[in-house]
């Protein structure tokens, strides 16, 4: 398919983008400033100023003594690249790749989105009428090449639209800066006489390296198609992805679903057909406000299943807000994973943690509750009870030793909570202990057993644990800490028996 | 002509049981789930599975009893890669616990959660979900209305549902099939020797849909459930 690109030059970027932020600006004629040199140079002038004669280059000095009421703003370094990078988040709508053109530009790849919006010249108009709403002074230019395109924008008076394969006659009329040449070549070009680009496409392009080196060439070549072009976009395409622009916006949840209905239905046979499952998938809302609300989910185990996913969006809608209305809908998934054709079973058997259905539940539950909630426990080779297991990190791992049989409480308090004891014999077990204001006179008891701390880990006294038994038949984990005679032997309550 | 009519009320005694959910024994299938005495108090001699069993925890103890009963029978019900779904408040479930009930801790997937309403969505969905053999759940409370939706839920299913309620005060009517009652006994000592017995509680079964109510004193012995008087004649034997 034939490339086709556009280029927006923003005439005033700067002086426009304070003006949005600062509307007491509009009726005062005032520039942006630097220091240069010791002297301060004017970088960016609004049209008023412009009007008025205040251009930029020019000292701020010289502007103030034709134009006394000039008002002068200090630059923010750096002020364009990120209003560019916010204006070129918006233009996302239009194309998915959105580059920043440093200074004043933006350059957008449209192949093959234009007739979403009726056409080229459709196209062009609502991009343009959409920033000059939003106040900023833009032009656009539509070609085949991103050189062209940019000549066009900034150089030609009219017909901004250039049909396919016509760049070169329509940069012939143009000067020789629509070639983004450096200073000095222009300059140079200006002595020789060539006011336009026309004559240099005829000369020899052997003559024309000799005489202006071999940029001149590159940017030719690139103008007209010859060489190509990289172009950084400002978000990178990601593999997967469906869109959905909407005729009219949409603000219910029940539209919101149809969406994301019909986006996973192009995902999922795009995935199924590569062979591929899909375990992140980000749900982008461009609202007709201008804002963009997102949410995401995630699977435990690739899937391309459409009625799944839609079960997991479901979860989300709720967190969507529509305000006036989304007016487009993109889904992309930046995480896929390799996954074999299922086959299907004639008799139905315990999966166990290979399930599908179960690793569908737990992206349900994932969804609702968050991935925090959902622990699998594997075994360490390890006494200390609170470092006896370990969270497992997925559903198919596997554990690395058999689950030692010890006797060990069902429930675990923890921390630890202290109690007040009393035994009559040192090392003995207790004869009765209170918690939580309850006396427990104890009847039956198995212990010590004595499990020390891992001093390469961290220092502190061993405990000695009784398993204890009431008259009422309460069964407890109780121990001490340190030694009997010990200056600070304390003795807690660890967890209850069943 | 009277043993029409009898032949008659049983047929459509199982029939009734066969509406609302209980399948009698089919033959070549273990119908015993080696409960003991426990299953005699079910319809058909069969403890219910593919239904949801409520357990009453009035305190600490009774919860830890309640956690080991319902582990034990895990055990059975957890056979070679059946998984299990155990919800539950942050942190309270000690893992390694289970290997002394036969249960391998890595095939239950532990959900800790800390509000009532998560708790209900997470169990719903984990008992519509067919590939699970049990889902247990740990409740403040439980309504009528909470308990249907569980109930048809497993109708689907044929998951098994425990729901363990810690608000013993305020039991309210719910649909599950029985409702337990599992509290913690003094262990007896094994012969003379000292220190702890085997496990043993008292399993009251308060409530049950077209069977018995009952209790039991019953110890947990080496992977089986043994009732404490059969115990004491053993124990004679072994003596005399």
């Amino acid at each position: 398919m034939q490339k086709r690109f556009m280029s927006i030059w923003f005439r005033h970027l700067l002086t426009d983008g304070l003006t949005r932020r600062r509307p007491e600006l509009k009726t005062l004629p005032f520039v942006i400033a630097t220091p240069v040199k010791n002297r301060i140079i004017i970088t960016a002038s609004s049209l008023l100023a412009e009007q008025e004669g205040a251009f930029t280059g020019m000292a701020v000095a010289d502007a103030k003594a034709a134009l006394a009421e000039l008002v002068v703003i200090d630059e923010l370094p750096g002020q364009a690249a990120k209003l560019l990078r916010l204006i070129g988040l918006g233009c996302i709508r239009y194309t998915p790749i959105v580059s920043i053109d440093l200074p004043e530009g933006l350059m957008l790849d449209i192949s093959g989105c234009a007739h979403l919006w009726g056409g080229e010249r459709e196209y062009l108009k609502e991009i343009v009428l959409k920033l000059r709403a939003a106040g900023f002074d833009a032009r656009a230019a539509i070609a085949d090449t991103p050189g062209a395109a940019w000549a066009v924008a900034r150089f030609a008076q009219k017909r901004p639209i250039i049909p396919s394969s016509m760049q070169a006659a329509a940069i012939t009329s143009l000067p020789p800066a629509a070639l983004r040449l450096e200073p000095e070549i222009l300059e140079r070009m200006q002595k020789l006489g060539f006011c336009t680009i026309g004559p240099l496409l005829e000369i020899l392009p052997q003559a024309l390296r000799r005489r202006f080196g071999q940029g001149l060439l590159t940017r030719i070549g690139q103008a007209l198609g010859i060489i190509e072009e990289y172009w950084e976009p400002v978000v990178p395409p990601v593999a997967y992805t469906a869109r959905l622009p909407c005729l009219e916006p949409i603000c219910t949840a029940a539209g919101i679903g149809i969406a994301i209905e019909k986006l996973l239905e192009i995902l999922c046979r795009q995935l199924k057909n590569e062979g591929k499952g899909l375990r992140k998938a980000i749900l982008k809302c461009h609202r007709i406000d201008g804002r963009k609300v997102q949410v995401a989910i995630t699977t435990t185990k690739g899937s391309h299943s459409v009625s799944h996913l839609m079960r997991l969006f479901q979860l989300q809608i709720g967190k969507i807000e529509p305000a006036l209305g989304i007016e487009l809908f993109i889904l992309e998934a930046p995480r896929v994973e390799d996954m074999g054709t299922m086959q299907e079973k004639l008799w139905a058997e315990a999966k166990g943690l290979a399930d599908n259905a179960l690793a569908e539940l737990l992206d349900r539950i994932a969804g609702k509750v968050g991935i925090n909630a959902i622990q699998r426990f594997l075994p360490t080779e390890n006494h200390w009870p609170e470092r006896s297991m370990k969270l497992a990190t997925s559903l198919t791992e596997q554990p690395e030793t058999a689950w030692p049989v010890l006797q060990r409480p069902i429930r675990l308090v923890q921390p630890p909570e202290p109690i007040d004891v009393m035994a009559l014999v040192p090392d003995h077990p207790p004869r009765l202990f209170v918690h939580k204001g309850k006396r427990h006179s104890i009847a039956k008891a198995d212990g010590p057993e004595r499990i020390g701390r891992e001093w390469w880990q961290d220092s502190g006294e061993h405990r000695d644990y009784y398993i204890v038994e009431d008259s009422d038949g309460g069964r407890y984990w109780l121990f001490r800490s340190g030694y009997y005679d010990g200056g600070d032997a304390r003795w807690y309550l660890h967890g209850y028996f069943a | 002509m009277e043993t029409d009519k009898t032949a008659i009320v049983s047929k459509l005694r199982q029939d009734i049981l066969l509406w609302e959910g209980y399948k009698p024994p089919v033959a070549g299938e273990r119908g015993s789930l080696g409960l003991g005495p426990l299953e005699s108090a079910f319809p058909n001699g069969i403890f219910p599975l593919g239904s949801i069993h409520e357990m009453v925890c009035a305190s600490s103890e009774q919860a830890a009893a309640s956690g080991g009963f319902v582990s034990a029978i895990l055990s059975v019900l957890m056979k070679q890669g059946c998984i299990g779904v155990w919800i539950g408040r942050k942190e309270r479930l000690f893992a390694p616990a289970f290997a002394g009930f036969g249960v391998q801790a890595d095939k239950i997937i532990f959900i800790s959660l800390t509000k009532d309403k998560d708790a209900l969505w997470v169990m719903e969905e984990a008992l519509k979900c067919p590939g699970l053999t049990a889902v247990v759940c740990e409740l403040r409370e439980i309504d009528f209305k909470q308990s249907q939706r569980f109930q048809r839920a497993v109708e689907q299913s044929r998951v098994t549902g425990f729901v363990l309620r810690n608000a013993a005060n305020k039991l309210s009517a719910t649909a599950c099939a029985a409702r337990w009652q599992v509290s913690p006994l003094p262990s007896t000592d094994l012969n003379g020797l000292p220190g702890l017995g085997f496990l043993r509680w008292k399993a009251d079964l308060l409530k049950v849909r077209n069977g018995h109510t009952g209790s039991w004193e019953l110890e947990w012995q080496g992977g089986n459930f043994v009732t404490v008087d059969k115990l004491a004649i053993s124990e004679e034997r072994q003596v005399g």
